[in-house]
């Protein structure tokens, strides 16, 4: 294969990558590792390289609009960042020690994971319970809403970090943003209002990867010639998303689709990895 | 608390730099992209089994020479490695934020994410 025509193909699934992506709540690297993987036959290693620019991309992008409005929590994004930066340096570090098909095998395992927790019922919940912690950490903020701001207070702050340890891991380990990770953390574990859990994620993401990328880029993971159509691409493909996401309040079977689209390939991703073709 | 610095100058600002991140690193990645693909584009891609990136993408110097003598994947790394700096800088603003803040405990701790991506990159260099 040609590399324009490599990159043609990486450009089109890149865009369609970051579209679904966005309108999913997942990061684009759900597609874009498989893509790489299982249809033109990279190595994962160049993949894993690629996915984490795609990420880093895609959430500095997006979490610019929302730090703007006032929805993510700064200082919660910067004392959780503790955690999944240590996470994800520990991550890209044993990567080089674990065989690729194990990489496959567990990033199959969190694919489909993610894409269950991304069907999730999400109910706006309001936890007003005094934390001790929290209140020294300065964690409990407002976010803005139709009616004016409204108070929050975050819960189980030791509990939240220890899981942002992990998703750290992850993310360094297989070079996605661990966006579904980190949302539980902040939704299910410290009772965070959803809006703000994700956007607070989003704007984590980047950093998360970018302590993880550092690592790769000194170990040649991060290959121009793949970089370049991947970034490019996710980056538009996540700029329509967020358009489209303005105009319509039914994503429902969209995240049907995608949940679909995501467990087929993560079958694969495991298929191979048992059978050590990855 | 500092009246004159408050948290939705600091929002603007974290705003104002990750979209200037981005947009510049795209831009330069396009660039790069352009050329990399008119000197490359009927060239057979070969990413099957690991190699690492060629030397000249590798080093700072290498990039450096790369862009001054217009070689395209010189052009691109440069911009990636301006898109991976982008969420590290906006790390680096939001200390000088706390800074003006005097909120001395977030001082701390986005010094230690600091430190710790440091860390990470000079782990990255002893391997």
């Amino acid at each position: 294969m040609s590399v324009i025509v490599l990159t043609l193909i990486l450009f089109i699934g890149s865009y369609f990558a970051g579209l679904l992506g966005s309108l999913t709540g997942l990061g684009g690297g759900f597609v874009i590792i498989p893509l790489l993987t299982l249809v033109l036959h990279v190595d994962i290693h160049y993949a894993i390289g690629a996915s984490l620019v795609s990420v880093i991309a895609t959430s500095s992008g997006s979490a610019a609009a929302y730090v703007k409005e006032g929805i993510t929590n700064i200082r919660l994004g910067m004392f959780l960042e503790i955690a999944t930066t240590a996470g994800a340096m520990v991550g890209a570090l044993i990567a080089v020690y674990i065989p690729t098909n194990f990489i496959a095998i567990l990033f199959g395992i969190i694919l489909i994971t993610s894409a269950i927790m991304s069907l999730r019922k999400k109910a706006e919940q309001i936890n007003q319970e005094k934390n001790l912690l929290a209140e020294k950490l300065k964690l409990n903020s407002s976010f803005p809403t139709a009616n004016g701001p409204v108070n929050y207070s975050v819960k189980n702050v030791g509990g939240g970090f220890f899981m942002m340890l992990f998703a750290g891991v992850i993310s360094g380990l297989l070079g996605i943003g661990s966006g579904a990770l980190k949302v539980l953390a902040m939704d299910t574990i410290m009772r965070i209002p959803f809006k703000v859990s994700t956007t607070t994620s989003n704007f984590m993401i980047g950093v998360t990867a970018a302590a993880s990328a550092v690592v790769y880029l000194q170990r040649g993971y991060i290959d121009p010639g793949l970089s370049m159509p991947v970034a490019i691409g996710v980056l538009l493909g996540a700029l329509s998303g967020s358009k489209i996401l303005v105009h319509t309040n039914s994503s429902g079977w969209l995240r049907w689709v995608f949940a679909v689209v995501v467990t087929f390939l993560a079958s694969q991703m495991i298929y191979n990895g048992f059978m050590g073709k990855i | 608390m500092n009246k004159t610095f408050r948290d939705t100058d600091m929002q603007a600002v974290i705003g104002w730099i990750l979209r200037l991140g981005v947009l510049l690193s795209m831009s330069i990645i396009f660039i790069g992209g352009i050329i990399y693909l008119y000197r490359h584009g009927q060239v057979t891609a070969d990413y099957h089994t690991f190699k690492g990136v060629p030397d000249f993408v590798h080093n700072t110097r290498g990039i450096l020479n790369g862009i001054i003598t217009f070689r395209g994947r010189a052009i691109i790394q440069a911009g990636i490695i301006l898109l991976i700096a982008t969420p590290i800088i906006r790390v680096i603003f939001s200390a000088i934020g706390f800074i003006l803040e005097k909120d001395y405990l977030y001082i701390g701790i986005t010094i230690l994410v600091l430190l710790i991506i440091m860390a990470s990159m000079l782990s990255g260099h002893a391997g």
